[in-house]
């Protein structure tokens, strides 16, 4: 098992980015250990900026910061960072359009116990409502490592959440991606699975888990929510009965709708079927046991699929 | 760039611009207008580091409209300053027109959007931090309404300007005392505004007449001399300003006038313009 979290590879990521780049700038609200970038701070403090306990201040700090040709990188917990200082994103990044990547730490329900409060499960909704805001929710530390590079050089605002705990890897450091796209990281013929984040994993053992009996299941990794790999979405689901969408979101808005959506207004006969967690306040546990409890570990989504097919 | 001098004379002229605007379109935000006017034409005119040839200019200073409504007072001195050319004006809140009804940075000369108060200071804590890391001279100015401190991220911003030493922002705040309720200090106590701005760690220049070209400058060269700190401008100045059926009058906040009304404007502006 790896005991590397993904948010171990932002900042590996972002600390190669600022040796050699000086425009580079990491803003944290009170929030470099969780977000694991206590090195940067330590190894760049000129390019490293705290804002204190004041997340809405924290993106608009980072978004004046990129007026002045910064690439601002603001990291703070998910579930603060996307709804308490959703008005500065609106306005002072999306709108004036700056160039702030949005770093949205332990996301989902990675904070477990600690309750509702912590958890980001609107997220998704809420940051691609916003015209010109691009959703990440890359899976594994590879595939992390590899968007923060790409971050670190592009000029327009986007959104990632990371996880806060180390995932089992998917990938490794050969993987290939592109930028908005999506990648098909099993074929199946009966079944599509369209996950993100950390659910691609289970998801992938769950497929494999069908094909052991028969039921052939492809996954789909969905890194980039927003905007939408309608092509290969479109590609993988022509052939299958079934698609299933899993996140670790509200049942509202996120990848699920945004898949069902596309594929009722182009698909139209196809089923979807969307895996998240509920409209309610979730069970306390850690991230592990609240998967297992909603059908959202590899053995739940199995179950599932199984029942629906 | 205009003197002092010439600015006691094109304030009048800037007036009327705006009423041009509000009448024409049949909307807009009259009183704050006229109330933070004087503090944006010595800023464009003026005082700072900004023209029309050097917009992308890394060293330029950096405005910011925190007080968003009153952009047709911006639209006019941007305007004045070679920003915004006679047709750009004229489609003002016409369908299609660049020139919105809150500042939109989509258009030559406006650095941020704004309109959702208690941005400006904000950003511009970044826009000062970012000079500063960068070495540069640019400074940052934000004109806020005296109604906008309520929103708290004004005092966030105030907190982390004072946390940073950031000598190189002044922010002016357009104390007029109305806002679209009525009287600040009944809809939510302002009171004792220059011991709040002190308690925050910042360099408190009052100026009794904040609609006073000279008193603006001489505040701005204050603020600019101060180290170590940020500096902050409480203009008391008159909703309405120039206009005396509109002054200090809530109910011109976003009132547009008749065309009575806007001729007896006209007529007052032209009168103190010749009296100048």
């Amino acid at each position: 098992m790896n005991k590397i979290a993904n948010r171990q590879a932002v900042c590996e990521a972002l600390m190669q980015a600022a040796e050699k780049d000086e425009n580079i700038v990491v803003l944290c609200s009170d929030s470099r250990g969780s977000a694991s970038l206590t090195p940067f701070a330590e190894k760049y403090p000129r390019q490293f900026v705290e804002t204190g306990i004041a997340e809405q201040n924290l993106v608009s700090i980072a978004a004046g910061m990129a007026k002045c040709g910064k690439r601002s990188f603001a990291a703070s917990p998910a579930s603060f960072l996307s709804t308490r200082s959703y008005e500065q994103i609106k306005v002072d990044v999306a709108y004036s359009h700056m160039n702030v990547k949005l770093i949205g730490i332990s996301g989902g329900v990675s904070y477990g116990a600690l309750g509702m409060t912590h958890h980001s499960l609107q997220d998704i909704a809420a940051i691609s409502a916003i015209p010109g805001m691009r959703v990440y929710l890359p899976s594994d530390r590879f595939q992390t490592k590899w968007l923060f590079d790409e971050l670190c050089r592009d000029n327009e605002p986007a959104y990632i959440r990371i996880g806060r705990n180390p995932v089992e890897d998917i990938y490794d450091e050969k993987s290939e991606f592109d930028i908005n796209k999506a990648k098909l990281v099993k074929t199946g013929d009966d079944v599509l699975i369209v996950a993100c984040g950390e659910l691609v994993r289970p998801a992938l053992d769950a497929a494999f888990k069908l094909e052991t009996e028969g039921v052939s299941a492809g996954v789909i990794d969905m890194y980039c929510v927003k905007p939408m790999d309608t092509e290969l979405l479109e590609s993988a689901a022509e052939k299958v009965k079934l698609v299933v969408t899993a996140e670790e979101h509200s049942p509202f808005g996120g990848l699920g709708a945004m898949v069902g959506r596309y594929i009722a207004e182009n698909m139209p006969g196809k089923r979807v079927v969307n895996f998240s967690l509920p409209d309610e306040p979730v069970i306390t546990g850690t991230s592990k046991e609240v998967f297992g409890f909603y059908g959202l570990d590899a053995e739940g989504m199995y179950r599932r699929i199984q029942k629906l097919i | 760039m205009y003197s002092i001098e010439q600015l006691r004379k094109k304030r009048f002229e800037l007036r009327k611009c705006v009423l041009d605007l509000v009448y024409t379109a049949k909307t807009g935000h009259i009183g704050g207008d006229m109330s933070s006017i004087d503090m944006m034409a010595v800023l464009y005119l003026n005082y700072m580091n900004v023209s029309p040839e050097k917009v992308d200019d890394p060293d330029r200073d950096y405005f910011i409209l925190s007080k968003g409504h009153s952009v047709e007072a911006y639209y006019a001195v941007l305007h004045e300053a070679g920003f915004l050319t006679d047709e750009q004006l004229k489609s003002f809140s016409q369908f299609g027109s660049e020139l919105t009804g809150h500042p939109n940075n989509k258009l030559s000369g406006i650095e941020m959007n704004s309109g959702s108060l208690g941005h400006g200071l904000p950003v511009a804590v970044g826009i000062s931090l970012a000079n500063k890391m960068s070495g540069r001279p640019g400074r940052s100015y934000v004109i806020i309404g005296d109604g906008e401190l309520a929103e708290g991220s004004n005092w966030e911003a105030a907190m982390a300007a004072s946390n940073y030493g950031l000598d190189n922002l002044c922010a002016l705040i357009d104390r007029n005392g109305l806002q679209i309720s009525g009287d600040t200090e009944s809809v939510m106590k302002q009171e004792n505004l220059r011991r709040r701005w002190e308690a925050f760690g910042w360099n408190v220049i009052e100026i009794d007449d904040g609609n006073d070209v000279g008193k603006i400058a001489d505040a701005l060269d204050k603020a600019s001399g101060e180290k170590n700190r940020p500096s902050v401008i409480i203009a008391h100045t008159v909703k309405g300003c120039g206009i005396p059926f509109m002054e200090n009058r809530a109910q011109w906040h976003h009132k547009v006038p008749s065309k009575e009304e806007y001729e007896l404007a006209i007529q007052c502006l032209r009168e103190q313009m010749e009296r100048v």
